[in-house]
């Protein structure tokens, strides 16, 4: 059984004008697996996210976790079964209740994962599974960089035991130097717990570095999906490849990444069956 | 060299109260040349933003700036407001990561792109508008003349950057300022404002500081590249003997850290 499946996922926006920002879009995530979500801003990776955690309720299509129904998230508390799939968000400094002492923020997630019958922990544990010291719990999160604020958030999330981690562009606040080395912490955590994972990144350098399989969104629509190697080493749709030469080497030759044309992105919108599913 | 534009010498900045400032940055060296871009790197809070911004007279009020910072033969610590506003905008130009925070979101485009060339060059309305159209047709905005009448918003955030370097430009300034300029943007946008900045260095003998993290756009367009770190300047050398042949153990860190840099899956070094 998979994990969470999303078919024919369509949300719409609806303001002085209507804005399709997912438009069909299908992806599965099976236990163990890490799964990549890529594409430019605005092309919909975001809602898709929320979606899944139900934070935003489907126009069309459905999204199931382990075959049931995702329940939109409301003000009242979420129901238990539903705890084990949990959320990491871009910004630490909003995720984070600053009035609360991070020690009692993880406690909560603790608490959920045992309302489901998982063991208990110590907050100071996961702040040491994720690199901080496990005296910090005491503090409050303003005393903590913001790179450190996001271990918090990342451990918060996984102190509830989840089987099901969506994190939203979880390293875009971290520093250069640190991106990388979270970005493969998460894959770790994850995976020892047999987790699945949707990595939702504009970095495809550490999209490369911890994805099984990595799913690329242009304008609400899927154009290239499959296994990362195969997708990096060999991309077969027009917009995966521009997004892939578009990426400045650090290799200190000086070289200009090159910049699509405009022709180049009316390309974009057609769909390649052969870039999608593949193995 | 004779083609310094900007000589900075052992700059320091403290900020914070009279009794307890704050040192954050301990002393650095840097020169600007006319046509090249120098790079300076570093992580968040190693200062690289502040020094930058010193060079405008940017700093809080209770900023303490020592050393010394020569635009050719005016140095700028101590300069009067009055003279400092002569040169912002005039000699020295600054782009920052966000296009839409810093062009005003309520003034139409061209109002934003001749008011500062009215006032500094002395230009007339019609010659404004002129130089304005001209100068956005170099930067590549599409239908030039049509685009000063629009506000920011109806651009996206590419084009939006592309304005804020034809305002940063349109005083032919020796100087540019480049904070983190695409950090904000996606990386196929990325890729056409680098080349944009590559070409309009050379051509019109800019001499560019350009503040980023992102290592791979510092080794696609810096000529030089600096390393701070905790205020000072851990390592200074051309782009490419700073990635292929880096002294510094800090370079070293920071180059190791790089997605690209690491084993196999899961495994971070």
């Amino acid at each position: 059984m998979s994990l969470l499946t999303v078919e024919d996922l369509v949300i719409e926006y609806h303001g002085t004008t209507l804005v399709r920002a997912v438009d069909g879009v299908s992806l599965g995530i099976e236990p163990g697996e890490v799964v990549a979500l890529v594409g430019e801003s605005g092309c919909g990776k975001s809602s898709l996210a929320r979606a899944v955690v139900g934070m935003e309720t489907p126009r069309e299509g459905s999204v199931r976790y382990r075959d049931r129904p995702v329940p939109a998230l409301g003000l009242r508390k979420r129901r238990d079964e539903f705890t084990s799939m949990q959320m990491v968000f871009q910004d630490p400094n909003s995720s984070l209740n600053p009035r609360i002492r991070v020690g009692a923020q993880i406690a909560e997630g603790i608490s959920a994962g045992r309302r489901r019958g998982e063991p208990d922990s110590k907050p100071g544990e996961w702040l040491e599974r994720v690199g901080l010291p496990a005296e910090m719990a005491s503090r409050y999160p303003h005393s903590f960089s913001g790179g450190q604020r996001q271990r918090i958030a990342i451990a918060r999330a996984l102190a509830a035991r989840p089987d099901l981690l969506v994190a939203d562009e979880p390293i875009s606040a971290l520093d250069a130097s640190s991106q990388a080395s979270v970005a493969a912490m998460m894959r770790t955590l994850a995976l020892e717990t047999g987790a699945g994972l949707l990595f939702i990144s504009h970095d495809l350098a550490v999209v490369r570095l911890i994805a099984d399989r990595t799913v690329v969104m242009y304008r609400g629509k899927v154009v290239e999906s499959g296994v990362t190697d195969k997708v990096w080493s060999d991309p077969r749709h027009p917009y995966t490849r521009s997004l892939l030469a578009a990426i400045p080497e650090p290799d200190g030759q000086g070289n200009l990444p090159a910049a699509p044309t405009d022709g180049a992105r009316e390309a974009w919108l057609n769909s390649v069956p052969e870039a999608l599913d593949r193995e | 060299m004779s083609d310094v534009a900007l000589s900075i010498r052992d700059l320091t900045i403290a900020i914070g109260d009279r009794k307890a400032p704050k040192q954050i940055v301990g002393g650095i060296s840097l020169d600007l040349r006319a046509g090249r871009i120098q790079g300076l790197a570093g992580e968040s809070g190693s200062g690289k933003t502040v020094s930058s911004l010193a060079v405008l007279g940017l700093l809080p009020a209770n900023a303490v700036v020592g050393g010394s910072m020569r635009l050719g033969e005016t140095e700028l610590i101590g300069l009067p407001l009055r003279e400092l506003r002569a040169i912002r905008g005039r000699r020295v130009a600054m782009i920052f990561q966000d296009p839409s925070s810093s062009l005003h979101p309520q003034i139409r485009v061209g109002a934003q792109l001749t008011d500062h060339v009215r006032r500094h060059l002395g230009y007339d309305k019609k010659k404004a508008r002129a130089h304005a159209i001209e100068l956005l047709e170099r930067v590549q905005v599409p239908g030039a003349e049509e685009a000063l009448s629009r506000y920011p918003h109806q651009f996206s955030g590419g084009q939006r950057q592309r304005i804020a370097i034809a305002i940063a430009l349109a005083c032919d300034p020796d100087v540019l300022l480049a904070d983190e300029p695409t950090t904000a943007l996606d990386v196929t946008v990325q890729a056409g404002i680098l080349q944009l900045l590559r070409d309009l260095a050379i051509e019109r003998r800019l001499a560019v500081l350009l503040v980023t993290h992102d290592l791979g756009v510092m080794s696609a367009i810096a000529d030089d590249v600096a390393v701070m770190r905790f205020g000072r300047i851990v390592e200074a050398a051309s782009r490419e003997q700073l990635f292929t042949a880096p002294q510094h153990e800090y370079t070293r860190e920071l180059l190791a850290a790089l997605p690209g840099a690491q084993g196999a899956k899961g495994e971070p070094t």
